[in-house]
């Protein structure tokens, strides 16, 4: 650390744009398109897909670090190798927290744990920014597209729970407020998976809509 | 861009590797028992579950102290044979031949006093496995209730055999007709309510379903000289 007039505070502004780009107009699900897998899969509860968000955001996080920290030793035919075993090892320990600490839970996600090792994102993150970015900048860019990806997850849920089942984390709001007594039903449509993908559409609509930079030309 | 000899290539891929099977398998170690500690739950929720015990996480061992009083292990002829019931895995002992296989069986005492006699399910679904413990009568013929789960099955069709209404419908149901093992038929296109021999299919999940009814009738076919003998 001999750099230290030139080091910048840990919060620079272009480090917090790390953490709100990927929130908003660089959104991994609405904008990149990735992983769209896991969330028309894990999003039909609340609950679910908080877990599931808060499992990539460790993921993304740690491995982005760990790939940063060894960005100059890895040898670059190998590096997607390095990456891989990097992702899968930390996929492997949080199923295992998983099934110690949150075995409900982890019976719900089944699946879908073990295949964050093929979300998208965090290969895309490792290779296009841990493999050039110092630790820091790699954990905040973690942190933030994983929050990006965990936001969106968060809405689909949200409407898919509540649209679908009537309930929030569980919670039968729908019946608290009395809506079945006039003659209200629950969407079972919203449960099924190809409700994320329109749910996940219009949210990707109303974001264009509000910022038409984002529109493509074709 | 650097450029990496094959040497340094090697020995760099050979430390990550160990680097990561020690990590690895430390914290498969450390967490261990708790992993175990919580299938050991589910699996006594399971068993209340099909006796219509419904328990949490944290009741679930006393309440399955409570209500399952006894437990023993048998083999195809109905003869009482070593073994602890709880710790048979089920899935195992199906892949012995059908004379050595080991059947437990585990006894819950309700409130009113009624014996449930609680058999362990296990079988092959569309996708992967689906399990279940079936809870007979006193009269070892009807079924008091059932719980099912599954691995993999399809979410909305053949997943369904894991909730209430599916269940249900078990309830009553005989295994025998007069004398002779039927099993329980699952219907395509619905049975008849009066039918205490079969239930509605799931629609859309007919794989399942016949799995599933496959299932019933496999596992149960080798108690039944024990629900002969032991009813009279």
């Amino acid at each position: 650390m001999s750099d230290i007039k030139e080091r910048e505070p840990l919060f620079s502004s272009k480090n917090i744009k790390l953490l709100t780009n990927p929130l908003g107009d660089n959104n991994p699900i609405t904008i990149q398109v990735l992983g769209i897998c896991s969330a028309l899969a894990v999003t039909a509860k609340l609950q679910p897909a908080i877990v599931m968000a808060i499992s990539v955001m460790v993921v993304l996080a740690v491995s982005n670090v760990i790939v940063s920290l060894f960005r100059s030793l890895v040898p670059p035919r190998i590096r997607i190798i390095f990456q891989l075993v990097v992702i899968a090892m930390m996929v492997i320990l949080v199923d295992q927290v998983l099934k110690a600490y949150a075995f409900e839970t982890s019976k719900q996600l089944s699946v879908f744990v073990g295949l964050i090792i093929t979300n998208c994102i965090i290969m895309g993150r490792l290779e296009a920014f841990a493999m050039a970015n110092k630790p820091w900048p790699s954990f905040l860019d973690g942190i933030g597209n994983a929050a990006g990806y965990g936001l969106i997850l968060i809405i689909v849920a949200f409407f898919r729970e509540l649209l679908g089942s009537g309930t929030v984390m569980g919670y039968p709001i729908m019946e608290k407020i009395g809506i079945y007594n006039i003659g209200y039903e629950d969407n079972g449509m919203m449960i099924l998976p190809p409700m994320a993908l329109i749910t996940v559409g219009i949210i990707i609509w109303i974001q264009r809509s509000r910022n038409k930079d984002l529109v493509e030309e074709n | 861009m650097k450029n990496f000899s094959n040497t340094y290539i090697f020995i760099f891929a050979t430390i990550m590797v160990a680097i990561v099977a020690l990590i690895l398998s430390t914290a498969a170690l450390l967490l261990q028992p708790r992993q175990a500690k919580n299938a050991e739950i589910e699996k006594k929720r399971n068993i209340l579950a099909s006796v219509g015990v419904e328990a949490t996480e944290v009741d679930a061992e006393a309440l399955y102290d409570k209500f399952i009083t006894e437990s023993f292990v048998i083999n195809n002829k109905a003869e009482k044979v070593e073994g602890v019931a709880f710790d048979i895995n089920v899935k195992k002992e199906q892949r012995l031949d059908i004379n050595e296989q080991r059947f437990p069986v585990f006894v819950a005492q309700q409130e009113n006093g009624s014996k449930n006699f609680i058999m362990p399910l296990e079988g092959k679904g569309l996708w992967g496995p689906i399990w279940g413990y079936m809870a007979l009568n006193e009269d070892l013929r009807s079924i008091y209730g059932v719980t099912f789960d599954h691995k993999s099955e399809t979410p909305g069709l053949g997943a369904e055999i894991n909730t209430s209404w599916f269940e249900d419908m078990f309830k009553n149901k005989t295994l025998f007709k007069g004398d002779e093992f039927t099993g329980i038929l699952v219907q395509k296109g619905g049975a008849d309510p009066n039918d205490m021999g079969a239930v509605d299919a799931i629609s859309g999940g007919t794989i399942t379903s016949k799995a599933l009814e496959k299932m019933v009738y496999d596992c149960m076919v080798n108690y039944v000289e024990f629900l002969k003998t032991y009813s009279n």
